[in-house]
């Protein structure tokens, strides 16, 4: 826990400097990475990760010195080269784009891979941690690192301020935003400039290898949570800042951690609980929602179960035992005792000793569900010509879900029906 | 004799790349094997620290099984949790090639893999690994042995599906129709990729197994229109590479995975320049349009 | 007009089926006679390519069963063949049009056995009736839109079957192409084979088709051509989406609702 403290007091210079350096880095990637993600070119970003090595590598060659300005120029370089290799080859080629993907990511590694091991065997002594490239740096941020790569995100953020409203449509529809006369071109090569940019900062931090991680995971995250493009992009940013946060912690605590892999593990957990927990869109929410379904679904058989046996003699007041509820439809005891009790609590039964009968609100529930079965029954044989004897099944689940508007829609197309196909009344 | 170890390692794994690559990129998967080559490295990992050993069985099973567990979770986040296609690819597979590398940190004393290994591997050291016999006698570099072995097994797999592996490749609506299962197959080649992927790793690193899973198919798309052509077009561009990258990597004295990499991106670069039938700035086409036949 | 046969070879039971929960075609009853050459019509998204999958149980059906030849699906596989949308593969695979035709041969042959003289015999006889013999070595990447058609027609002959499913086959074909399938299509229902086609053109269907199938989410008619094909059927068939249907389908996917309840035994309906 003192740690803790400490590391959020910042007392220490180099805290503050992995920090916020990788806050900086992980938010405005993730900001960008929405806009990848949501135009299907998620995987996009890999490829242009790992093709900035060779141009960190060549620019240190050409330049001499390990300035960062001179090596992020060089890594912006072959990043964009990459993209528009991408692009050329899928357009004049039969070759598809996962294909061109994997092919320029891995060659350009290689090629990157190869000037890298062999600027390290030139026994330079000014190469050593070049090869942090690999798997970032976050650790061992400086003052001047900050101060670039400040600079760079501001200029993300600050662009896709400006330009929101037109990456959102491109993002949304390209062919509306070119008919409504977009400069579609222009706002591609936009985003592919943000893309690249992020990426050459991006990469300070968690490396080649796992940049796409801070491009596709927070946004893939965020998108769990809404709809909406704005949130979606701040969600992913204060994602993509908090396993920055995180991740400069672990490594503080535990110096030999890796800064980059412990983010990406952080914010790949944050993906995977939002995967899972989201509501609405998520798993556990739509297994929640189909359990709801199942309730509800008993709930209303009951119901419905007990408004049909009074239904004949009109006597909705008789009490009913259980064996003789059992008996009429082949419902697994315990699963009805359940429904039965939550209806009870819900006011929509009552209980005495010889059984169970409905109130006058569960009267009323009871008719509705006996009237929605019967009138969709009579939907099917009319509007699909169903033959009578197989439209049961269907309505034993439609009967659920109508709502009162689609209720009253179904009355008005089948003319207020008295009947049903099998001659039932309509209550 | 260093030399001839080595190329004969880069040969056999590029034959088990190649092969297995046509069937990737022909169903749009390149991006899968790129996945499932970063996401063994956990497998690797925690097969070593159980078994303490490099070229095992166990490893070779162990991590091969997880290469398998990722395109089960890639299907599973995408049909089950719904994320789009590419972003479930690419979080599965960062993901776990983060705790691969967050394992090797933890374990750094009782691992012998190192972070840049993992990347590019370190082929020139495979000859120094021999499998010596209890009588002393000397069977040559483990490594060889081991991708050998599993070189074979590809090119049964091959031999004996290959039917199969045509037809799911080429048309799964028709062979399902006809009672192929188009699942057992997707699995089938989704584990040989994985067990090729495990048993390259360490020679030739993550990146490299990619290089030549889809460059020399790739390339040889470009060259022919028969598949077997194709097949047999790229293991002989695999092979051309693993020399030419050799010797260009002991030319300018960098890594050999870096080097044969490069070696196989200017091979697609010739091809897609001057390919006799499709090279763009190869202007006629052999072939002219067919006349329509009543 | 829905008319139910005798000893059918296709039998569709209260089929119901759904895209991600969505029911796409409802609660379809349909029984098809043996040697009919079928056509199975409706307005775009009407579930036509569905109802052929379905039957062939390419497709997870929500509820109801299909039955082929009085059998179950998985027992019959080598009896029926599909001619999938031309558009469902990429032309640009590396392979010839002899291999794609062989590859109707596939199902009968089994792992391991390789094709033998009969089977390439066979192909080549399916690429004769298709007037395709002389393309037998060129790349399925250079052929036009009509060849590509003959091709996997040729497949689905090879194979030699008695149940015929197509998909589209005459969508963006020459007219040539279309005379020389539809010849085909009658000449193989001569010889009793069942060939079931989806297609979309109305004008034609009247005189291609002995049977039509009308399908619009639902099942509006299925009969005699001469019987179906009429104002007030097309009506019905044209005259735009059941709006209650595709909104009450809408619910049960974003409530996640079954497309049946739990199995509960229906003691009185």
């Amino acid at each position: 826990m003192k740690e803790f403290f400490e590391f959020l007091s910042f007392a220490d210079a180099n805290v503050r400097y992995v920090t916020l350096g990788s806050m900086l880095l992980a938010g405005s990637s993730a900001v960008v990475g929405c806009f990848t993600l949501l135009r299907k070119r998620a995987l996009v970003g890999d490829a242009v990760a790992h093709a900035v090595l060779p141009g960190v590598c060549l620019a240190f060659i050409l330049s001499g010195t390990k300035n960062p300005f001179i090596l992020l120029i060089g890594a912006f370089i072959t990043g964009w080269i990459s993209l528009v290799a991408i692009d050329f080859i899928t357009s004049r080629s039969r070759i598809k784009e996962d294909t061109a993907i994997g092919l320029v990511l891995s060659v350009f590694f290689g090629i990157g891979i190869l000037l890298l091991t062999a600027i390290q065997h030139s026994g330079n002594a000014a190469q050593s941690g070049l090869d942090k490239f690999l798997f970032g740096k976050a650790a061992s941020l400086v003052g001047e690192d900050l101060i670039a790569f400040s600079i760079v995100a501001v200029l993300l953020l600050a662009a896709t301020l400006i330009f929101y409203k037109e990456l959102k449509l491109l993002c949304f529809d390209e062919t509306y935003a070119k008919t409504i006369g977009f400069p579609v071109r222009g706002l591609e090569l936009l985003l592919t400039t943000l893309t690249v940019l992020a990426v050459v900062v991006g990469i300070q931090a968690v490396g080649v290898v796992l940049m796409a991680a801070m491009l596709i995971t927070p946004a893939a995250a965020a998108r769990f949570w809404t709809d909406r493009l704005g949130v979606m992009l701040v969600l992913a940013a204060l994602m993509g800042a908090f396993s920055g946060v995180a991740g400069a912690y672990v490594s503080y605590t535990a110096p030999a951690m890796p800064t980059g892999p412990w983010i990406v593990l952080i914010i790949s957990m944050i993906a995977i609980l939002s995967f899972a927990l989201a509501p609405g869109k998520g798993w556990i929410a739509r297994i929640i929602r189909r359990q709801r379904n199942k309730k509800l679904i008993l709930e209303e058989n009951l119901l419905k179960l007990l408004y049909q046996l009074g239904e004949a003699k009109q006597d909705f007041s008789t009490n009913r035992p259980l064996q003789e509820l059992l008996q009429k439809r082949a419902i697994p005891a315990k699963e009805a005792k359940y429904g039965l009790g939550k209806l009870k609590a819900q006011g929509y039964l009552e209980k005495t000793k010889n059984g169970w009968a409905l109130t006058h609100e569960g009267i009323t529930r009871g008719r509705r569900v006996v009237r929605l079965h019967r009138l969709w029954e009579l939907y099917l044989t009319q509007y699909l010509h169903l033959a009578s004897d197989h439209v049961h099944e269907d309505a034993e689940t439609i009967e659920h879900i109508i709502t009162p508007e689609l209720e009253q829609r179904l009355l008005e197309e089948l003319n207020y029906p008295a009947l049903d196909p099998h001659s039932a009344q309509i209550p | 004799m260093n030399a001839f170890w080595i190329i004969l390692t880069g040969s056999l794994v590029a034959t088990c790349c190649s092969l297995l690559g046509c069937y990737l990129i022909l169903r749009r998967m390149a991006m899968v094997g790129d996945a499932i080559s970063h996401a063994v490295l956990p497998g690797i990992v925690i097969a070593f620290l159980l078994t303490g050993s490099r070229d095992s069985v166990p490893m070779l099973i162990g991590a091969g099984l997880l290469g398998v567990l990722t395109t089960f979770l890639i299907e599973f986040f995408h049909r089950y949790a719904r994320v789009q296609s590419d972003a479930a690819i690419g979080v599965t597979f960062t993901w776990l090639f983060a705790i691969g590398i967050i394992l090797i940190s933890v374990f750094a004393g009782q691992v012998d893999l190192d972070q840049d290994c993992v990347l590019y591997g370190e082929i020139a050291y495979v000859p120094l690994d021999l499998w010596i016999t209890e009588g002393g006698l000397s069977m040559g570099p483990r490594t060889v042995w081991t991708i050998g072995a599993v070189t074979i097994l590809i090119l049964l797999f091959i031999i004996i599906g290959y039917k199969e592996l045509f037809l799911t490749a080429f048309d799964p609506g028709y062979a399902a129709a006809i009672g192929v299962s188009t699942s057992l197959w997707y699995y089938l080649l989704m584990t040989a990729v994985s067990l090729t992927t495990v048993a390259s790793f360490e020679s030739v690193g993550a990146i490299l197994v990619v290089a030549l899973l889809v460059a020399p198919p790739a390339t040889a798309y470009l060259l022919t229109d028969n598949f077997k052509t194709m097949l047999v077009l790229s293991v002989i561009l695999g092979i051309v590479a693993a020399f030419a990258g050799y010797y260009l990597a002991v030319w300018i004295d960098g890594s050999i995975a870096g080097a044969i990499a490069t070696v196989t991106g200017f091979e697609f670069i010739l091809a897609f320049l001057f390919s006799p039938s499709r090279g763009i700035l190869i202007s006629k086409k052999l072939v002219e349009p067919v006349q329509q036949q009543v | 007009m829905i008319l139910q046969v005798e000893n059918p070879v296709v039998e569709v039971h209260d089929l119901t089926v759904s895209y991600d929960r969505k029911p796409v075609l409802w609660g379809v009853d349909l029984t098809i006679p043996a040697g009919a050459l079928v056509g199975v019509i409706g307005p775009n998204g009407a579930g036509k390519s569905t109802l052929i999958k379905a039957m062939m149980d390419l497709l997870p059906s929500g509820s109801g069963y299909v039955r082929l030849f009085d059998k179950q699906i998985k027992d019959v596989r080598k009896r029926i063949s599909y001619v999938p949308q031309r558009e469902s593969v990429d032309w640009d695979f590396p392979a010839s049009v002899f291999d794609v035709v062989l590859m109707g041969r596939y199902g009968n042959m089994g792992l391991f056995k390789r094709p033998r003289q009969a089977d390439k015999d066979a192909a080549m006889q399916a690429l004769t009736k298709v007037g395709m013999q002389a393309y037998a070595d060129r790349q399925i990447s250079q052929l036009s839109g009509g060849q590509q058609q003959r091709v996997f027609l040729a497949r689905a002959l090879a194979q030699n079957a008695d149940l015929y499913f197509m998909d589209e086959p005459f969508a963006g074909v020459d007219i040539a192409t279309e005379t020389a399938i539809i010849e085909l299509l009658r000449t193989m229902r001569d010889q009793g084979k069942t060939v079931i086609v989806v297609h979309h053109d109305l004008q034609s269907a009247a005189d291609y088709f002995d049977w039509v199938v009308l399908l619009n989410m639902r099942l509006v008619a299925s009969g005699p051509t001469e019987k179906v094909l009429t104002q007030e059927l097309l009506e019905q068939t044209y005259g735009g989406k059941l709006t209650v249907l595709s909104k009450v389908g809408d619910l049960l996917r974003k409530q996640e609702f079954p497309s049946r309840e739990t199995k509960v035994k229906r003691v009185k309906s």
